[in-house]
């Protein structure tokens, strides 16, 4: 077995919400020691759950990412297994610090002198009024790569425009560019893509900084204007406009470089969308080679020899009357053995899961996807595996969501040597806790 | 210690350039991708310096035929999309059924600290260029293997689309409205989102090399990119497990004033999740007699329909009566969370990313002068730099032979059956 290949590397994750935590948990799983200051006088929204103490109505409301806890009751401690902050926090650590004290911001110091990387994604502003600056970490150690991650850059008219990545995906012109073609662009649901692109590219951003540091002995500092960042998934559209003066609109299901079918169709389903039961298929057929297949697998029904249908051509022309035809054969169908009958053709073609199905699925069984992990107040349950499988040097889930303060005692008093004396005194300021403060709501 | 000539090279030539060190200069890339996730990988890596050696096959990768294309001419040299993907790297071509063109490639594996490939899983163990002949060559040499499903498992030869891959591996099911089909990501958001999620792979692959010596056969599935990835996937299982509640397909999601999103006098506003500090929205809206109603204030208002119904009528006129900027003007100033809907014609023409200098300018030998985003992110040592527009087909196959220390005859033999379609 290799060693993992950041091991070795410390760092401090001032992260909130959803693109920071994901970029510290790829480094934690590539093997760095990825360590959260946490205050337990500050509840930071959107990253332990909306709320230190979330009433069952809240949790109700609210969509099942936010409020699905274990058992749907808040418990004792719902800031240690909202299903969000539970898929982001693994092989990380958490202590406890109130760095609106002096005494904080000391033991912050100490930290940064014994680290590699400090991660942000705060809104703008945040992290300078505690006095957390580039020039600040630098003065404690010189070679550190810091990392900031704000939503439109530190520089121009929208520096401090506040944002979450649905805001700044609708400005990247995502919110026009997807959802139902023949319905308006309220009808789109929130999404997070831009925060997926943010987190694996600001990893991926640390590593060539480590790099650089390697090679010159220099840190740096490093923006991840989040908005530019995002851009590349919108690459087709931006090009069109680009070179061709052309604006895109959302196109559905449809394939934007136009080879038809491409479509999400109907099948057999046990329940309605309402009970989450509904099941459907995706399907695209790439080329008119994969035509004559694709209807022979969907049981050759007569409208397959409508020579209209011949071409890629034609198909995209008569592509409403097409994908009718296609969704009354579909549905006819159960979705996996549609999905075997269509993919021994040929033709690319899956079921449009719903999560809780991920865990049935036998490719994913059979690839030993999924890991069992204890999570405080869920006991042990399975989950979805880690995105890349390294043979010689694996990706694990080494241990659970931390909790809150569950490494206090390591990170002062191994990592900073903090003494007896000097310990008691966090303890009595406030710092070293186990839980939010009673007075946080 | 892997092979460090060709490093040595492209640093030489920076300093002749008189160009900055980037962090990645001294990396050889065997780029055997084509497509979308494996050249989006390999670009962010190129874009900080790598050399990447792009090793297309007689008649080039596939995404030169996928457009958007400049004035619809769907020419190899005018894809946009292959346009962007493949900036600053350069275009090797060899078809790896002769015998001229594994020799060739033999030659490149010597130089390269990594080799990526999303071929068909067992396309190259067929042709004989698998990890076994990586291993063979230069035993530190890590490979990075993409493909759609892994190279295990029942559906390791199943085909993939991004709309298939959204559905299967990402958070599909749960987008769009109740009583209609799931809807996808634009364009193919979901390709690109697991070419990000392979950068951080593809360095530690080097990076475990570099550290024990020893190369490893990295399998990245693009399914599993997916499906453990932060957009909302792992978070409904995870509720799932927890709870049993299973994500509603509905547009929108939480409640709140405002929440979701409006028309405004000139196209849409988003103001999901603004609600959750109903003190800035006063602020926002200037703190008119509507607005300052108590029975708004009531901790309960936003699980209350009826109260957000009529909440939400009057918001709707102060929206009506203002551009999608003017909303989000009066947003940043009152730090509400807000974003317009913007066309890529206002993102085109926005003063923020022009003055920001998001935007940059390529000159090719076909297209002329290109505008397309630049950098990914802003390093202040080591970072992005355009150095040279995506490469023409085979455009540096006897530039990066002659480098590698191929014979004259193995060059006019790679020459001769790249030629060939």
């Amino acid at each position: 077995m290799m060693d993992k290949p950041l091991k070795g590397v410390r760092v401090i994750d001032l992260c909130v919400v959803w693109a920071g935590p994901f970029a510290t948990m790829l480094l934690a799983d590539l093997g760095a020691e990825v360590i959260k200051p946490e205050n337990p006088f500050v509840f930071q929204p959107m990253t332990r759950g909306a709320m230190a103490r979330p009433p069952a109505a809240f949790l109700q409301a609210a969509v099942a990412w936010n409020g699905g806890l274990p058992g749907n009751v808040p418990g004792e401690r719902p800031w240690n297994y909202n299903p969000t902050f539970v898929s982001l926090y693994r092989n990380k650590k958490s202590f406890t610090v109130d760095l609106r004290q002096p005494e904080g911001m000391d033991i912050l110091r100490r930290l940064v002198a014994v680290s590699d990387v400090v991660y942000e994604n705060n809104a703008t502003g945040t992290v300078e009024k505690l006095g957390i600056t580039y020039e600040w970490l630098r003065s404690i150690r010189e070679d550190i790569v810091f990392v900031r991650v704000p939503a439109y850059g530190s520089t121009g008219p929208y520096h401090d425009a506040r944002a979450l990545g649905v805001h700044l995906e609708a400005v990247m012109g995502h919110t026009l560019l997807r959802g139902y073609e023949d319905a308006d662009a309220s009808t789109t649901t929130a999404i997070y893509s831009g925060d997926y692109l943010a987190g694996a590219q600001g990893a991926f951003a640390v590593m060539a900084a480590l790099r650089y540091r390697e090679r010159t002995g220099k840190g740096q500092l490093i923006e991840v204007a989040q908005a530019e960042n995002a851009s590349p998934m919108f690459t087709q559209a931006i090009m069109d406009y680009s070179m061709n003066r052309r604006v895109q609109t959302a196109l559905g299901n449809r394939d934007v470089h136009g080879r038809y079918p491409c479509g999400v169709y109907p099948a057999k389903s046990p329940g309605t969308a309402l009970a989450q039961e509904d099941h459907w298929v995706a399907i695209h057929v790439e080329d008119d080679a994969g035509w004559a297949p694709f209807v022979e697998a969907l049981g050759s029904p007569a409208w397959g020899a409508d020579p209209r249908f011949a071409t890629n051509a034609g198909r995209e022309a008569q592509c409403r009357e097409l994908d009718a035809l296609i969704a009354a054969a579909t549905a006819e169908h159960e979705d996996y053995a549609l999905m075997t009958k269509l993919q021994a053709a040929g033709i690319a073609a899956a079921p449009v899961l719903e999560a809780s199905r991920l865990f049935d699925d036998p490719h994913l069984r059979a690839r030993d996807f999924f890991r069992m992990q204890t999570v405080e107040g869920a006991g042990t349950k399975e989950y979805v595996g880690p995105l890349w499988k390294f043979p010689e040097s694996p990706v694990e889930y080494y241990q659970g969501p931390a909790t809150f303060g569950e490494h206090n005692e390591y990170v002062y008093r191994e990592v900073l040597d903090v003494g007896d004396e000097e310990y008691a005194a966090l303890v009595t300021a406030g710092h070293v806790a186990r839980g939010y403060d009673p007075s946080v709501p | 210690m892997p092979n460090h000539r060709a490093g040595a090279a492209a640093r030489l030539t920076t300093q002749l350039t008189g160009e900055p060190m980037q962090a990645l200069d001294d990396l050889v890339v065997l780029d055997l991708t084509h497509h979308i996730v494996g050249p989006y990988a390999t670009k962010l890596m190129a874009d900080l310096g790598a050399d990447v050696i792009q090793v297309e096959r007689p008649g080039g990768d596939v995404a030169r035929r996928l457009g958007p294309f400049q004035g619809d001419d769907p020419h190899i040299e005018k894809s946009g999309l292959f346009f962007f993907l493949n900036t600053n790297k350069r275009s090797v071509v060899l078809d790896l059924r002769r015998e001229s063109g594994r020799d060739a490639l033999a030659l490149l594996a010597r130089r390269a600290d990594l080799v990526v490939e999303n071929f068909a899983p067992g396309t190259l163990d067929r042709l004989g260029l698998g990890w076994k002949f990586f291993q063979e060559i230069k035993p530190e040499l890590p490979l990075v293997s993409i493909s759609n499903f892994g190279q295990d498992g029942p559906y390791r030869d199943y085909r993939l689309t991004e709309v298939v891959l959204y559905g299967f591996g990402g958070e599909m099911y749960s987008m769009g409205l109740t009583d209609r089909e799931p809807v996808k990501m634009a364009g193919t958001a979901a390709c690109f989102e697991s070419g990000a999620a392979t950068a951080p792979a593809l360095m530690a692959a080097i990076m475990t090399s570099r550290q024990s010596g020893q190369g490893q056969h990295v399998d990245v599935a693009l399914a599993e990119t997916q499906a453990g990835g932060v957009d909302r996937r792992h978070a409904t299982a995870i509720a799932y497990q927890f709870s049993g509640r299973k994500t509603l397909r509905t547009a929108g999601a939480g409640t709140g004033m405002p929440q979701g999103i409006y028309p405004c006098a000139d196209g849409y506003v988003d103001f999901t999740n603004a609600g959750i500090r109903p003190d800035r929205v006063l602020d926002m809206l200037s703190y008119p007699d509507w607005a300052t109603d108590p029975r708004y204030q009531e901790p309960t208002a936003r699980f209350n329909a009826a109260l957000i119904e009529e909440w939400n009528g009057n918001f709707l006129v102060w929206c009506l009566e203002r551009t999608k900027r003017e909303v989000w003007a009066e947003a940043r100033r009152a730090k509400v969370m807000c974003g317009p809907l913007f066309t890529m014609e206002d993102l085109f023409e926005d003063e923020h990313f022009r003055g920001r200098g998001f935007w940059t300018r390529a000159s090719h030998a076909v297209m002329g002068e290109v505008e397309l985003p630049g950098r990914p992110f802003q390093m202040s040592e080591g970072g992005w730099q355009l150095r040279r527009p995506a490469p023409l087909l085979g455009e540096h196959t006897e530039e990066v032979l002659q480098e590698a220390g191929a014979s004259g005859a193995l060059i006019a033999g790679v020459l001769e059956e790249g030629a060939q379609k």
